[in-house]
């Protein structure tokens, strides 16, 4: 085999030729205890050889009634139990949820509790995008990538931890602002993070971008252009890798974004190499927020965290949406509330359950060994997709 | 060593109660259980309504041109239209919801189904809202929330023809509500297993959950669900 010049990517054979074994299918169980799925994701497959000719997810295996449980619960009493949903980015769904109890109460979130609260979800999307990283790579047999993404995402955790005490399941937010004042010195602290951080970026890209066993087992895999993506209704790097420069934080924008200057990094081949790519850059653009949030919180010092909120939150009855970028896509909190001071009901509507819809239609016509690659270019999380 | 501790002499018996103080003569009597009076009720402002809030009044959104224009390409379709926390909700007829999620999505570009689900209003008939909401990228971001009305036992159109991503989440709403969706095509559970009985959101299920023995013993138990309200095999978690 000649050696391919750096920057192109060895041809496949094309995927679809004449079946293998006839019309002789075989169904396979993939998973639930599977650990490239991520959780207890199980896929029935029919496969012929070994192309996949259908795949089904079966989810529920980790649900646990999480919006049953939201309806028992006081407006505050739900926080926690947002953050069991995507356990691994926690600040984002404190925040949708946050969001939309204060639109529905009208509540003005103060200036600086509003740049704390974007600097808690850009470090967590870092932390995610960064997990996602080791997770994909180490599917595909990198295991490398793992070390250096788990050394820079152990140090954002201990600065979670310094905040608020916890480290996955932050509890972080709270309706109307933040459950507590900065610890001195941690701004000092995330910044002597986040500047020398761009180097470790540089370092996850030296190991993946150029790596052609990284690009043979990615490029041209589980491609769904735009038009797909809209019709399944995927959001986050996933449609932006195919294309569509669409980011809710700049969409429909929420606290301080419209103030922050960030770009949003698309891809053009809708498949899984470029979501790698869009994700690194993600990576980078949360690291720019992060530093603009830093710089506006040292100029401009205060201790207001928290707006105007009554003791007894009764917010009025009627129906509110509110959404985030979540690591995953967009995350929305549907709030029907009737008066009371408990929700009547609350609906999620989660970025990964959304988004592993699309899967069969991704996973069509590749190789068992690709399936994999397919799972992780998702970026599912379990317990936000069976909640 | 006994567990009794020596009386110091240090330590003086209970101390007397405090001496009431003497009640002034004009003063009205304390309330019993009461240590003081209450103090007078301060003249205080009323209380001012948080800045932006919405008040429970709903403008009337029907006269906006996206809504007037679908009430003309679908008559009878809108029933309500009105604005509430800057988010306009259209009521649709059911038996106009296909047409009018066809009409959303290609005339006025709404591509993206956002979220679909259901609510239930146990008291109230028809008993079920569902709610979709739309997004649209080519009128400015616009986004527009459809709600239909369904009684129990009735069955709400799919809109898996017009967005397929309808698919799974019209298919969470069966399994929490029991709402039915005609012509969807494969309308299964979805987070709870086949065989499981009851609708988990519905406001009359109990918290606690029940006890289905359907998964596990499938020999054990008709199939279609789990031990009926009589059967003493049934166990209420709590």
């Amino acid at each position: 085999m000649s050696e391919p010049t750096p920057g192109t990517v060895a041809q496949f054979p094309p995927l679809a030729g004449p079946p293998l074994l006839g019309l002789h299918e075989m169904e396979l169980n993939f998973g639930p205890q599977h650990p490239s799925t991520h959780g207890v994701l199980r896929l029935v497959l029919k496969v012929d050889g070994e192309r996949i000719v259908s795949a089904r997810p079966d989810i529920g295996y980790l649900h646990r009634g999480t919006e049953k449980l939201f309806e028992t619960e006081t407006f505050p009493m739900v926080i926690p139990h947002t953050d069991r949903m995507d356990y691994v980015a926690a600040a984002t769904n404190n925040h949708a949820y946050c969001l939309v109890v204060e639109k529905l109460l009208g509540v003005e979130v103060p200036k600086r509790a509003q740049y704390i609260r974007v600097l808690l979800d850009e470090m967590q999307r870092i932390s995610s995008h960064v997990l996602w990283l080791a997770t994909a790579a180490i599917d595909l047999g990198a295991i490398t990538p793992f070390f250096y993404t788990f050394r820079d995402r152990e140090v954002i955790l201990d600065l979670f931890e310094e905040y608020c005490g916890a480290r996955l399941t932050l509890n972080c937010m709270r309706i109307g602002g933040l459950p507590v004042d900065l610890t001195p010195g941690w701004l000092e602290k995330v910044r002597a993070f986040t500047e020398p951080f761009e180097k470790c970026i540089d370092e996850y890209e030296d190991l993946l971008t150029e790596n052609r066993i990284w690009k043979e087992r990615t490029v041209g895999i589980a491609v769904l252009d735009e038009k797909r993506c809209i019709e399944w209704g995927v959001t986050g790097p996933v449609l932006r890798a195919a294309g569509k420069a669409w980011d809710v934080r700049r969409a429909l924008p929420y606290e301080c974004y419209p103030e922050l200057e960030f770009d949003i990094p698309v891809g053009k081949n809708a498949d899984t190499y470029d979501r790698y790519l869009v994700r690194v850059a993600e990576i980078r653009q949360s690291r720019r927020i992060v530093l603009q949030c830093l710089d506006w919180l040292e100029k401009n010092p205060g201790t207001e965290i928290r707006g105007k909120v009554p003791r007894v939150i009764k917010p009025p009855a009627g129906e509110a949406y509110a959404s985030v970028e979540a690591p995953k896509g967009e995350l929305g909190f549907h709030l029907v509330a009737s008066g009371g001071n408990k929700p009547y009901r609350l609906h999620v509507r989660p970025p990964s359950f959304i988004n592993l819809q699309a899967l069969p239609e991704m996973a069509q016509g590749h190789l068992v060994g690709d399936l994999v690659a397919v799972i992780g270019t998702i970026d599912i999380v379990l317990g936000e997709v069976d909640r | 060593m006994t567990d009794e501790k020596p009386t110091s002499p240090e330590i003086p018996s209970p101390a007397p109660a405090r001496p009431a103080p003497a009640p002034p003569a004009a003063a009205p009597k304390p309330a019993a259980g009461r240590l003081l009076p209450r103090p007078p009720p301060r003249s205080r402002p009323p209380l001012q309504p948080l800045r932006s809030r919405p008040g429970r009044n709903r403008p009337d959104a029907s006269g906006r041109p996206l809504i007037a224009s679908l009430a003309a390409a679908v008559p009878g379709a809108v029933l309500e239209a009105y604005e509430f926390v800057g988010e306009t909700t259209v009521k649709i007829a059911p038996e106009h919801l296909v047409e009018a999620c066809r009409y959303l999505k290609d005339k006025e570009g709404f591509t993206y189904l956002v979220d679909e689900t259901a609510v239930d209003w146990k008291d109230r008939q028809p008993r079920f809202d569902v709610l979709l909401l739309l997004h649209s990228f080519s009128r400015g971001q616009e986004r527009l929330r459809l709600k239909v009305a369904v009684a129990e036992g009735e069955a709400c159109p799919t809109v898996t023809g017009v967005w397929e991503t309808a698919n799974w989440m019209e298919r969470e709403a069966f399994d929490m509500y029991g709402v039915r969706f005609d012509g969807h095509p494969d309308l299964r559970r979805i987070l709870t297993w086949d065989g499981f009985q009851g609708h988990p959101l519905r406001k009359d299920f109990p918290i606690e959950g029940i006890d289905t023995g359907a998964a596990i013993y499938p020999d054990r138990y008709p199939e279609g669900g789990g031990p009926g309200p009589k059967d003493t095999n049934r166990k209420v978690l709590s």
